[in-house]
């Protein structure tokens, strides 16, 4: 590995996990595409920003781009709060005006900068090593992982000092407010720091990927958790495995370093949502299944104790019988059966069931259940 | 250039005719379309399928080797489709809730999507060139033959529309409804979805996949402050929709560098504005007048009803009182001036020397009565 690579890599892992951490907030406040939203309308805060200041460099374009940000949730309240529009639709509204704007203003008056509408969406991590960081002439290392590594900082900071207010307004914004936990300026405060951070990822991967890491690794990490401490854990690590997993991805194919980054948060997240015990498709349908049978046999063997002293029992309880009683494919008939003799809860005498003494508490149970 | 000039233009000018007449199609079909998604609170649906729909272009395009419209467009629906599908699964079967799960399928799509792309592009026949223009909507290379294109796909879209008619109105206003009446919900909402991604994919060269989502939910909400029937808002969501792409076309055609994605989005978000404040009924400027309108009568009611107040209190009814007695009952809520004079003009009160009010005899006949009606009522 060359360093640029080593230093590639730990730009995307700061970045990961940067972003995917006050991602939790997001998506249990049902905020996930604010992150999409905000990652669009801070084009227009940096080209603004860019006409005023003329330096591409300079830290003033990302103050007001978290401003753009701030600006942005702002307004989506202001407009769900008139109640002429549901609040989806309100950011549906508010961030391509705020994009598009940019967009003109570029086309318009900075055709020969180098700014531009891909390079803020798609972003180009390959590049990031190039722009160093010089104090005093000596080089320290690539500048974005000082700048992503300061936000790294400031929000782990930040949510470890308020996490019991964050915690609380997040689950119960209600008791939040008469607690006097100010839910509104807490809240205020997180999205400047998601702005802070998309602004601060944007250049470095691009606001797709921001949006990727800022939704899919806590969302991941909400199927293998119901602790939030533990919620922010998991999805930080989730994050930076998919960050270095995806930048051998784009090594492999030649590709995009941020489209690889944000197919690989997608992989873990289906790996999870597939595989992970109990919450996982792959668990829910075999439960189903099991449901399937063990239902079946419960319902075989109350069948059979409803009818077994009965004069009728040669014919209510002869295996030919179930199939048109229960309307059971034969082949699903004989599974039950085979499989409540195995278990010791009736017997066969030809074609006759009966229930053992096991199997008649069993149903006797289920009754009274 | 003169208005004549740019209507001439309009129907003689080959690339802005186009453009217009696409742009007109792709509102009325997205208009109408996203008038269920925004009913259904699913307004940002739209923007996670045109995100979706990128690596179904470049796989389209990696199989065929095409870049005709209607291969890149059937690749853009598979995989916008199968994008709905992924939200519709994970929300069904997991705890996460749908914003979450289409943030998930947009990024992730659309960042395969872009690895796909690069890729394709590093490859040594660069016969890709273009495919990109997806992302962001390139109006000006749109073709007569790709407006039909989108023209007869949009009228499928839409006759499916009327034929599915009653059971999406019934599914868009009280799904659980439906439900019991034994429609098959999910199979419907499968097909109102994919009608929703036909409508964004012919719209994606057009205005490009970030914008593609406002050309969703603009049209609906502003034609939403103007009715409250859905036959009516899709109407007016089409016809929002097709006036804002003309006109977005034409504003983009007439200024240099202006692309014509963003202008026609900022043409419909106007619309949505001019909507939101100036409809009548739910227009926030009619509303701000009613409520002051109902603010002044209400002052006045308390006025008189003080006034009769303190009438009661003496021997003759038409005893002056001090305007000072009546602020102090009114408690600091104002208006106690205003009110007074617009009691004047009725010929309810007159004034007295200065700062004291006293009723008319008309005036004491009404408030007699209103009290009378009053009592009753409580």
């Amino acid at each position: 590995m060359s360093s640029a690579q080593i230093e590639i890599q730990l730009i995307a892992s700061v970045v990961a996990a940067a972003c995917a951490i006050p991602g939790v907030f997001l998506i249990l406040r049902r905020m996930a595409l604010m992150s999409d939203a905000i990652s669009h309308a801070i084009l227009l805060g940096i080209v603004v920003a860019f006409f005023i200041v003329k330096d591409l460099a300079s830290p003033i374009l990302m103050v007001a781009a978290a401003l753009t940000g701030i600006l942005t949730v702002a307004l989506v309240e202001v407009i769900s709060k008139t109640k002429l529009v549901k609040e989806d639709a309100a950011l549906g509204l508010v961030f391509p005006v705020l994009f598009s704007i940019g967009v003109i203003l570029i086309s318009r008056y900075a055709g020969n900068v180098h700014l531009d509408a891909d390079s803020v969406l798609l972003g180009e991590l390959a590049f990031a090593p190039f722009n160093r960081l010089e104090i005093s002439g000596i080089d320290i290392g690539p500048k974005s992982l000082y700048v992503m590594g300061g936000i790294l900082v400031i929000n782990i900071v930040f949510i470890t000092v308020f996490f019991k207010e964050l915690k609380l307004a997040t689950f119960d914004a209600g008791l939040a407010t008469i607690l006097g936990f100010m839910p509104v300026t807490l809240h205020y405060a997180l999205m400047g720091l998601i702005s802070l951070t998309a602004v601060g990822a944007f250049d470095a991967v691009g606001s797709i990927l921001v949006v990727a890491l800022m939704i899919a690794p806590p969302a991941t990490a909400y199927l293998l958790t119901d602790s939030l401490a533990r919620m922010l854990i998991y999805s930080g690590l989730l994050a930076i495995v998919s960050a270095i997993g995806g930048y051998w991805l784009a090594h492999g194919l030649d590709a995009s370093i941020a489209g690889s980054m944000a197919t690989m948060t997608g992989i873990v997240f289906l790996l999870v949502f597939l595989f992970t015990p109990s919450r996982g498709l792959i668990a829910i349908a075999r439960r189903r299944h099991e449901q399937k049978f063990e239902f079946a046999m419960t319902s075989l063997l109350i069948h059979l104790a409803q009818h077994e002293k009965e004069p009728d029992a040669a014919w209510e309880c002869n295996e030919a019988h179930l199939e048109a009683h229960f309307r059971w494919e034969s082949e699903f008939a004989d599974r039950i059966i085979r499989k409540a003799e195995k278990e010791g809860f009736i017997t066969k005498i030809e074609d006759l069931l009966a229930l053992t003494t096991e199997g008649r508490s069993d149903a006797q149970k289920a009754i009274v259940r | 250039m003169t208005l004549a000039q740019i209507i001439h233009d309009l129907f003689f000018d080959y690339t802005l005719r186009t453009v217009a007449l696409g742009s007109a199609t792709l509102g009325i079909v997205s208009g109408s379309l996203g008038t269920f998604a925004v009913l259904r609170r699913q307004s940002l649906l739209g923007d996670a399928i045109s995100h979706a729909a990128l690596p179904g272009i470049v796989l389209a395009f990696m199989l065929t080797h095409s870049k005709a419209p209607l291969v890149l467009i059937l690749g853009a629906a598979v995989a916008g489709w199968l994008g709905t599908l992924f939200i519709m699964s994970i929300v069904k079967n997991t705890r996460i809730k749908t914003d979450t799960a289409m943030g998930i399928v947009l990024s992730v799509f659309f960042g395969f999507g872009l690895m796909l792309l690069t890729f394709v592009q590093k490859m040594p026949d660069a016969t890709q060139a273009g495919l990109d223009k997806f992302l962001f909507g390139q109006s000006s290379t749109l073709q007569e033959k790709d407006v039909i294109t989108m023209a007869i796909i949009g009228l499928i879209t839409l006759t499916t529309v009327m034929l599915f008619w009653k059971e999406f109105k019934l599914i868009s206003f009280d799904p659980g409804f439906s439900h019991s009446l034994g429609m098959p919900v999910q199979r419907l909402e499968i097909v109102m979805t994919s009608l929703l991604v036909v409508a964004i994919v012919i719209g994606l060269q057009t205005v490009g996949v970030v914008l593609m989502s406002t050309m969703i939910v603009a049209p609906a909400a502003a034609a939403r402050q103007w009715t409250d029937r859905l036959g009516l808002m899709i109407f007016f969501a089409g016809l929002f929709g097709a006036i804002s792409g003309i006109i977005g076309a034409i504003i983009s055609s007439v200024t240099a560098r202006m692309p014509t994605g963003p202008t026609i989005v900022l043409t419909i978000s106007a619309l949505v504005l001019i909507s939101m404040l100036f409809a009548p009924n739910r227009g926030l400027v009619w509303k701000k007048i009613r409520d002051s309108i109902y603010h002044r009568r209400l002052q006045l009611e308390a006025v008189l009803s003080d006034l009769y107040l303190l009438a009661t209190q003496h021997e003759n009814p038409q005893h002056p009182h001090e305007i000072s007695t009546l602020m102090t009952m009114a408690m600091g809520h104002g208006g106690v001036k205003g009110s007074l004079r617009e009691l004047d003009r009725k010929g309810w009160v007159k004034q007295v020397d200065g700062n004291r009010w006293a009723f008319t005899d008309e005036g004491w006949q009404e408030a007699q009565t209103r009290n009378i009606k009053a009592r009753q009522q409580s």
